[in-house]
C-alpha cells in the first residue's frame, strides 16, 4: 500500500517557477514559439496585497489569443498553488517585434515563418524588395504579396526563387 | 462584438487599474464617441468578408475590422469604467439604442462598390493617425498607452488604404471614374471628425485631451498628396454631414446595429 499522504492540490511555487511555465507556454497563433521568446511575459512578481500577478503586453490590440492566453496563465497560476493570481494587461511600453528574442526568431524561420526584418525608418513601405531572406531557399529574390495574412500579425511574401509564398511577421 | 464570442469574459482587475475615485464623465462620453468609430467601422468592414474582389483583400478588410474592433473592446472597457456604471464593452455593444451611438457619420456609411471603402478608410485612417498621435502625448497614462499603440496599428491601415487609391486611381478609366465617384461620396462626411463641441472644448480647456479641430490642415495636407498621386483631386463638398456626435445617425444605420446585436437580442445573456 502506498503509505504517503494525498499531495495537497498544488504546491505553491515560486514567482520564477510560474515564469518558466508561463514562457514555455505555445503562443495560440504561433506554437512554434513560446510566450517568452515572444516577448509577451512582462514581470511576474507579488502586486501590492501580495497575490502574486503575472504581466502580459498584447501584441495587437485586438489580438483574438489574447482570451485563451489569459487563460491558460489562470491555469497555470491555479496549478502553481496561487489560485487567487491576476494577469495584467499592460500595454506601456507597447510590445513590438524587437522584443521577440534570437531563440525565438530561430524557431519562426525553422518554420517557414519569416522573422521581422525593421524597415528603415523613412521607408514609404512596410517591406522592401528583398529585404526578407526567404525561410525555405534562403533566397533574397522575394517580393511582398500582400500586407494583411493568415493572422493580424504575418504579411505574406512570394520567393521568385523557389516560387513558394511564404508568411512573414510584420515588424511593428 | 464578433470577435468576443469565444472570448473569456474580463475581470475586473486585469486591465490597468482605474482608482474608483476616478469617475469621470466627460472623458467617459470622449472615450465612447472613439470606441463608436472604431466599433461601426469595424462592424462595417465586416460585412465585406466573403465579398471582397480577392482573398488578399477578405483578409485585409477583415484583419482591419478586427484592429479596429480591438480597439473598441479597449475603449468602450474604460467608458464603463469612467463613467462608474461599470458597464463591460458588450454592454456598450449590445444593449444600447442607435441614439446612443456616438460614432462620426462617416464611419456607418454603407460600404458601397470597393471605391467607396477605400475613401472611407483613407479619410478615417488619416484621422486616426493624426487622432491618436496626439492622444500618446495627453494627460490620462492609460489613454496615452492606448494612443501610442493604436497610432502604430492604424498606421498599417492608412498604408493600405493609400495604396488602394492610387492604384484605383491610375488604373483603367473605369476604376478611376469610381474613386473620383467615392471620394465625392465621402468626402461631406469627413468634416464631423474634426468638429469640436461643447465636451471636446471642456475637455481641451482642461487639458485632458486635445481638441482634433487643429489636426485638420495636417490631415488635408496628407490626404491630398495621396489624391495627387492618384491623379484625382480632393473634392470641395458644398455642404457637411454632422449628427453622429449627438446620436443623430443615417437611415443606414439602423439595420447595422441590428446585425450586430441581434443573437444577443435574440438570447439574451446566452453564452456558448
Amino acid at each position: 500500500m502506498n503509505a504517503a499522504t494525498p499531495a495537497p492540490v498544488a504546491a505553491r511555487r515560486s514567482a520564477q517557477e510560474v515564469r518558466e511555465r508561463v514562457a514555455a507556454l505555445p503562443d495560440p497563433e504561433l506554437p512554434v514559439i513560446g510566450l517568452g521568446d515572444l516577448g509577451v511575459v512582462g514581470r511576474v512578481a507579488p502586486g501590492a496585497d501580495g497575490v502574486l500577478e503575472v504581466e502580459i503586453t498584447p501584441t495587437y490590440l485586438g489580438c483574438p489569443a489574447l482570451p485563451e492566453i489569459t487563460a491558460a496563465v489562470r491555469e497555470i497560476l491555479t496549478s502553481c498553488g496561487h489560485p487567487d493570481g491576476r494577469v495584467r494587461h499592460v500595454l506601456t511600453p507597447p510590445w513590438t517585434t524587437d522584443r521577440i528574442t534570437p531563440e525565438g526568431r530561430r524557431a519562426l524561420a525553422a518554420h517557414g515563418i519569416a522573422p521581422p526584418v525593421t524597415p528603415a525608418p523613412d521607408s514609404p513601405v512596410p517591406v522592401a524588395l528583398g529585404a526578407v531572406p526567404c525561410p525555405h531557399c534562403g533566397s533574397r529574390a522575394t517580393r511582398p504579396h500582400s500586407a494583411f495574412g493568415p493572422a493580424r500579425c504575418q504579411s505574406v511574401l512570394w520567393c521568385t526563387a523557389c516560387r513558394e509564398p511564404f508568411p512573414h511577421l510584420t515588424a511593428l | 462584438m464578433s470577435t468576443t464570442s469565444d472570448a473569456v469574459p474580463v475581470r475586473p482587475g486585469t486591465l490597468p487599474d482605474v482608482p474608483p475615485s476616478a469617475a469621470h464623465p466627460d472623458l467617459a462620453r470622449y472615450v465612447t464617441r472613439l470606441g463608436d468609430d472604431a466599433l461601426v467601422l469595424g462592424q462595417r468592414l465586416c460585412q465585406w468578408i466573403t465579398r471582397a474582389p480577392t482573398i488578399d483583400e477578405d483578409l485585409a478588410l477583415s484583419n482591419i475590422a478586427l484592429d479596429l474592433i480591438g480597439h473598441a473592446r479597449a475603449l468602450l472597457a474604460r467608458a464603463g469604467r469612467l463613467d462608474g456604471t461599470g458597464r463591460t464593452e458588450d454592454d456598450f455593444a449590445y444593449t444600447r439604442s442607435e441614439r446612443e451611438f456616438t460614432n462620426a457619420l462617416l464611419t456607418e456609411l454603407p460600404n458601397g462598390d470597393f471605391a467607396v471603402t477605400v475613401a472611407r478608410q483613407l479619410a478615417y485612417t488619416h484621422f486616426a493617425v493624426l487622432h491618436y498621435e496626439s492622444l500618446a502625448h495627453c494627460a490620462d497614462p492609460e489613454l496615452a498607452a492606448f494612443g501610442a499603440r493604436a497610432a502604430k496599428e492604424v498606421a498599417f491601415h492608412r498604408l493600405h488604404a493609400d495604396r488602394w487609391t492610387v492604384t484605383l486611381g491610375r488604373g483603367t478609366a473605369e476604376s478611376a471614374r469610381r474613386m473620383r465617384h467615392a471620394l465625392e461620396r465621402v468626402w461631406p462626411y469627413a468634416g464631423e471628425l474634426f468638429e469640436e463641441d461643447d465636451l471636446l472644448r471642456r475637455l481641451a480647456a482642461s487639458g485632458t485631451v486635445p481638441s482634433p479641430a487643429p489636426l485638420r490642415d495636417t490631415w488635408l495636407g496628407r490626404v491630398t498628396g495621396v489624391v495627387t498621386e492618384a491623379g484625382l483631386a480632393v473634392p470641395a463638398p458644398t455642404w457637411s454631414a454632422t449628427g453622429g456626435r449627438a446620436g443623430l445617425h443615417t437611415e443606414e444605420f439602423g439595420p447595422l446595429i441590428a446585425e450586430l446585436q441581434s443573437v444577443r437580442r435574440q438570447f439574451p445573456g446566452g453564452t456558448w
